[in-house]
C-alpha cells in the first residue's frame, strides 16, 4: 500500500471518530471528547496533506506507475500544468474537495476554538461528516492511488485544451468556494440543535459564508475568461448544467450575506436565514453531485462516473435531515419584532433583493432540472435552452441591480419619504442623465433591456460613490483629514460596510459589460481566402496571409488578420489552430496529427470599449489527399522524418493556402465583465479582513464578560 | 387597518403573485423546451420540422468541408447510429469517440443540425467509463 492510500485509510478512520467524540462529548459535558473532536480535524487536514503532496509529487515526478497520473499527464506536459493535472481528474478532484473541507473546517474550530462553545461540538460533527462522505468516496470508488503494473514508460499527457493559466486556479477557487459553504452550513445545524438560533453563530461564520461567496464568484469568472479567450466558440457563458450549478449556491450565498445583517441588527429573518444556509451548503453539494452523476447532459459531467447514486443518497440525506430539522425548531426560528416592519427601510429593500435572487436560484434550479422534471410529467426527456433562461434571468438581474443602488440609501427600521427623496434624487439623477446620454450617442430606445441595466447600474453606482462622499464629509469635518486620507480612515473603519458597498460597484461593472456584449454583440461566420476582407461591427478584417509551424506536441495552422476601421489600422491578430497527434495506433506518421485532439488559440484585441475576438478553422480537409498520399509512400516514419513530413504538409498550407473559415466577433466592454470581477474580489477582501485591534476588542469585550457571567451562574 | 388583516392581503398579493409567476414558467418551459433524444429514439420517433436534442457519441471517420461537417451519432452503448449535416462553430474538442449534444431536424434519411448547436463535452471530463 502507499503512503498515499494509507493516508486515505487514516483520514476514513479519523473522521467517523472525530464525529462521534464531539457529539459525546457534547451530550454528555465532557469537554476532554469535545477537544478530541476538534483535533480530529487537525490531524484529518495534516494526513490529507500528506496525501495531496504525494499525488502532486507523483505528477510533478511523472510518476507514471499511479494510473492517474498516466492518464492525465506526460513527460512533455509543462511543469506548471503537471501541478495542475491533478485536479483534472475524477479522483484528484475528490481529494482536493476533501482536503480544503479539511483545511477550512480546522481554521474555522481553530478561530472559534474559545467560542461558540455550544455549538462548535455539533459544527464538528457536521464538518467531519462531510469528510467521512468524501473518504469513503475516495477509498471505495475513485482512488486516485490506484497503482499500474507494469508502469508506462510515459502517460497520454493533459488535455490540451486544459493547457491555460485559469485551470491552474479555476478549480481550486470553485473547491473553496464548494467547500468553504459547509462552513456556514454546519454551524446552522449545530445552532439548530442547541437551540441557540441568536445571530451569534452569524457573527462566527459571516466571514466564512463571503470568503465562500468570494471565491465560488471568482472561480465562475475565472471559467468563463478561459472559455472567451481560449474556447474557439466565442461566449463565456452557455447556461450549461454544470455552470448552473456553480452559480446556484453562490446566488443563495448573495441572498444570506445580505439577510445576515438584517438578523443581527434588527433579530428579524432568522428562519428564512437558516433556510438559506442550508440551501447553498446543499446546492454546493448538489453542484458537486451533478459533475459526477450524469443524470442530467453536460459538457462538464464526468463521462461513464458511478459516483451518482452515492452523491444522490447523500443529498437526500442532508435534505431530509436539514427539513426535519427546521420543522422541529420553528418556534425557536420565530423573529420576536415580526411585527416592526416599515416598507421604506433597508431591511425591506434587504428581503425583496432576497426574493429576487432565491427566485433567480429557483429559475435556473428549474431549468438545469427540466429534463428530469419533463421526463417525469411527460415521459420525454426535454431541455430548454439560453433563450428561456434569458427570458426570466434578464429582468430579475436588472431588478437587482436596481435594488443594490437602493439599499444603501435607506436607513435601518424606517425612513421618512422626505429623507428617501433627499437620498435617492442624486443617484436616480445620474442614472437618468447616463440612460439619455446613451440613447443620444446611439444606444437604440428598442434595446430597452440593456437601456434598463445600464441605468440600474449607474444608479447603484451612483448611491455608492454619494455614500462614500457623505462618509468623507463627516470624517473631514470631525479629524480635518483631506479627502484621499478621509477616504482610506472610513474604509478601515468600517471595512464589512464600504466593503459592502465596493463590491457593488464591482457587481454594476459586471452587469454592464454581460448587459452590453449579449445587446450589441456582432458575429460573422465568413470564409475567406489570403487579400480577402470581411466587415464586422464596422471593422474590416483583412485576411493577409496563412501561416504555419510545425513543434514537439502540435502542428498549427493558422492566419495573420489585420483589422482597421474607417482605413485606419487598429491591430494585428493572429489566429492558431493546433492539431495534436491522436493515440489511434493505425493513424500515418502525418494523418494522426489530424484525426486527434485540436484546439484554438483566438486573436483577441481586447479593450475597455469592444473585444474585436477572431479564430480561425482551417480547411483541414482540402488537405486530406496530400496527408493520404505522404501516409500511404512513409507509413512508418519517425523522428526527424516524420518532422520532415509535417513540415512539408505546413509549408505546402502556407504556399497554397485553401479558404478559411473565420469566426469574427466584436463584443463591447467585455472586458468589465473581468474588471468588475476584480473589483469585486477586492471588495470582498476588504470586508473580510478583521477589523482593527482596538474595534475588535470593544467588540469582543461584552461576548466574553457575558460567557464569563453565564460559566460563573453555571458554577 | 387591523394590522393582522393587513399582514393577510400582503401575504394574499404575494401568494397570488408567486403562483402566477411559477404557472408561466412552468408553460414556457414546456413550450420551449426541445426533446432530448439518442439516435436510435431518434430513427424511431423524430417527425419532420419538428427539433430535438441529439446525444451520443461521434463514429470515427467523419468529414470537415470548411464550416460544414458530416458525422454520425451513435448511442453510448453502440447500436444504431445517424447522419448529421451540420454547419457553424466545430468546438475544438470535436473528435470521433467524443460525446456530442447538438440541435437537429429530420430531412429526409439524414438530420440537419441548427447552426452553432454542436456542444461536446468539457476537455476537463473525458475519463472513460470505469469498467467498460
Amino acid at each position: 500500500m502507499t503512503l498515499g492510500r494509507a493516508c486515505l485509510f487514516l483520514a476514513l478512520a479519523i473522521a467517523p471518530i472525530g464525529a462521534i467524540a464531539s457529539i459525546y462529548g457534547a451530550r454528555t459535558g465532557r469537554r476532554e471528547w469535545v477537544a478530541v473532536g476538534r483535533r480530529s480535524v487537525y490531524a484529518l487536514a495534516a494526513v490529507l496533506t500528506v496525501a495531496f503532496a504525494v499525488l502532486e509529487s507523483a505528477f510533478l515526478r511523472s510518476d507514471f506507475s499511479f494510473e492517474v497520473v498516466t492518464t492525465h499527464s506526460s513527460i512533455a506536459t509543462p511543469f506548471f500544468y503537471k501541478a495542475a493535472a491533478m485536479w483534472s481528474s475524477q479522483e484528484g478532484s475528490l481529494l482536493l474537495w476533501m482536503w480544503l473541507l479539511s483545511l477550512w473546517s480546522s481554521l474555522v474550530l481553530f478561530l472559534t476554538r474559545r467560542s461558540l462553545r455550544e455549538l462548535a461540538p455539533y459544527a464538528t460533527a457536521v464538518l467531519l461528516g462531510f469528510a467521512t462522505f468524501f473518504g469513503a468516496l475516495v477509498v471505495f470508488m475513485a482512488n486516485p492511488f490506484q497503482l499500474l503494473d507494469p508502469a508506462p514508460s510515459d502517460g497520454t499527457g493533459l488535455q490540451p485544451l486544459l493547457r491555460h493559466p485559469s485551470m491552474m486556479i479555476h478549480p481550486p477557487m470553485l473547491y473553496s468556494g464548494y467547500t468553504l459553504f459547509t462552513v456556514p452550513f454546519a454551524f446552522a445545524v449545530a445552532a439548530l440543535i442547541t437551540r441557540r438560533t441568536d445571530a451569534a453563530w452569524i457573527r462566527a461564520t459571516r466571514r466564512f459564508g463571503l470568503a465562500a461567496w468570494t471565491f465560488l464568484g471568482i472561480g465562475i469568472l475565472l471559467g468563463a475568461r478561459w472559455s472567451w479567450s481560449e474556447l474557439g466558440w466565442g461566449g463565456y457563458w452557455a447556461w450549461d448544467p454544470v455552470e448552473n450549478a456553480a452559480l446556484m449556491p453562490w446566488l443563495a450565498g448573495t441572498a444570506f450575506l445580505h439577510s445576515f445583517m438584517v438578523q443581527e441588527k434588527r433579530g428579524l429573518l432568522k428562519l428564512w436565514n437558516v433556510c438559506l444556509v442550508l440551501g447553498a451548503g446543499i446546492l454546493a453539494i448538489l453542484g458537486t453531485f451533478l459533475v459526477r452523476s450524469g443524470i442530467l447532459q453536460s459538457i462538464h459531467a464526468f463521462g461513464g462516473s458511478t459516483l451518482g447514486k452515492p452523491f444522490l443518497g447523500f443529498i437526500a440525506l442532508l435534505v431530509l435531515g436539514s427539513v426535519a430539522l427546521v420543522m422541529s425548531r420553528r418556534d425557536d426560528l420565530r423573529s420576536p419584532e415580526a411585527r416592526s416592519y416599515s416598507p421604506l427601510s433597508r431591511e425591506s429593500i434587504f428581503l425583496m433583493n432576497n426574493v429576487l435572487l432565491v427566485g433567480l436560484c429557483f429559475v435556473i434550479f428549474w431549468g438545469t432540472f427540466f429534463p428530469l422534471i419533463s421526463e417525469a410529467v411527460t415521459g420525454n426527456k426535454a431541455s430548454v435552452g439560453p433563450p428561456w433562461f434569458d427570458r426570466y434571468t434578464v429582468p430579475l438581474a436588472i431588478g437587482l441591480v436596481f435594488f443594490s443602488g437602493l439599499g444603501p440609501l435607506l436607513a435601518w427600521r424606517k425612513t421618512t419619504l422626505a429623507g428617501a427623496r433627499r437620498s435617492l434624487q442624486g443617484p436616480a439623477l445620474f442614472a437618468l442623465v447616463v440612460v439619455v446620454l446613451l440613447i443620444v450617442l446611439g444606444v437604440p430606445a428598442g434595446k430597452w433591456t440593456a437601456l434598463a441595466l445600464f441605468g440600474g447600474a449607474a444608479f447603484a453606482i451612483g448611491s455608492v460613490v454619494q455614500e462614500l462622499w457623505r462618509g468623507v464629509s463627516v470624517r473631514r469635518a470631525q479629524a480635518a483629514e483631506s479627502p484621499p486620507v478621509a477616504l482610506v480612515s472610513i474604509v478601515r473603519r468600517n471595512r464589512r460596510r464600504y466593503g459592502g458597498y465596493i463590491v457593488h460597484v464591482g457587481i454594476a461593472l459586471l452587469f454592464v459589460g454581460v448587459g452590453a456584449s449579449a445587446a450589441f454583440q456582432h458575429v460573422r461566420d465568413v470564409r475567406l481566402s489570403p487579400g480577402q476582407t470581411a466587415r464586422v461591427g464596422g471593422y474590416d478584417v483583412h485576411y493577409v496571409r496563412a501561416t504555419s509551424s510545425v513543434g514537439p506536441e502540435k502542428v498549427s495552422l493558422g492566419a495573420v488578420l489585420d483589422v482597421s476601421k474607417g482605413g485606419k489600422h487598429v491591430s494585428t491578430l493572429r489566429t492558431t489552430r493546433g492539431y495534436y497527434p491522436s493515440s489511434d495506433p493505425t493513424a500515418g506518421p502525418v494523418g494522426q496529427y489530424f484525426d486527434g485532439d485540436s484546439t484554438t488559440e483566438v486573436g483577441l484585441k481586447a479593450g475597455l470599449r469592444r473585444d474585436i475576438w477572431t479564430a480561425v478553422q482551417p480547411d483541414i480537409g482540402a488537405m486530406q489527399k496530400m496527408v493520404d498520399g505522404i501516409d500511404k509512400r512513409f507509413p512508418l516514419a519517425q523522428g526527424d522524418t516524420q518532422r520532415f513530413l509535417l513540415t512539408a504538409v505546413s509549408q505546402r498550407y502556407v504556399v497554397a493556402p485553401p479558404p478559411a473559415v473565420f469566426r469574427l466577433i466584436v463584443s463591447p466592454m467585455v472586458e468589465w465583465i473581468w474588471l468588475g470581477g476584480i473589483v469585486l474580489g477586492l471588495g470582498a477582501l476588504i470586508a473580510i479582513w478583521p477589523p482593527p485591534r482596538a474595534q475588535r476588542r470593544h467588540v469582543v469585550a461584552p461576548s466574553w464578560s457575558a460567557r464569563l457571567g453565564r460559566e460563573l451562574s453555571r458554577a | 387597518m387591523d394590522p393582522r388583516r393587513k399582514r393577510r392581503i400582503r401575504l394574499g398579493v404575494a401568494l397570488s403573485a408567486a403562483v402566477m409567476l411559477a404557472a408561466g414558467l412552468i408553460y414556457t418551459s414546456f413550450s420551449a423546451a426541445s426533446d432530448a433524444r439518442t439516435p436510435s429514439q431518434l430513427l424511431r420517433t423524430a417527425e419532420s420540422g419538428r427539433s430535438y436534442q441529439l446525444t451520443g457519441k461521434v463514429v470515427p471517420g467523419y468529414r470537415v468541408h470548411g464550416d460544414s461537417l458530416d458525422f454520425r451519432v451513435r448511442d453510448r452503448a453502440g447500436g444504431s447510429s445517424v447522419l448529421v449535416h451540420y454547419t457553424g462553430e466545430i468546438p475544438d474538442p470535436f473528435k470521433g469517440g467524443r460525446e456530442v449534444i447538438v440541435t437537429v431536424r429530420r430531412s429526409g434519411s439524414r438530420f440537419v443540425g441548427q447552426r452553432d448547436s454542436l456542444i461536446t463535452k468539457c476537455p476537463s471530463k473525458f475519463s472513460a467509463s470505469k469498467g467498460t
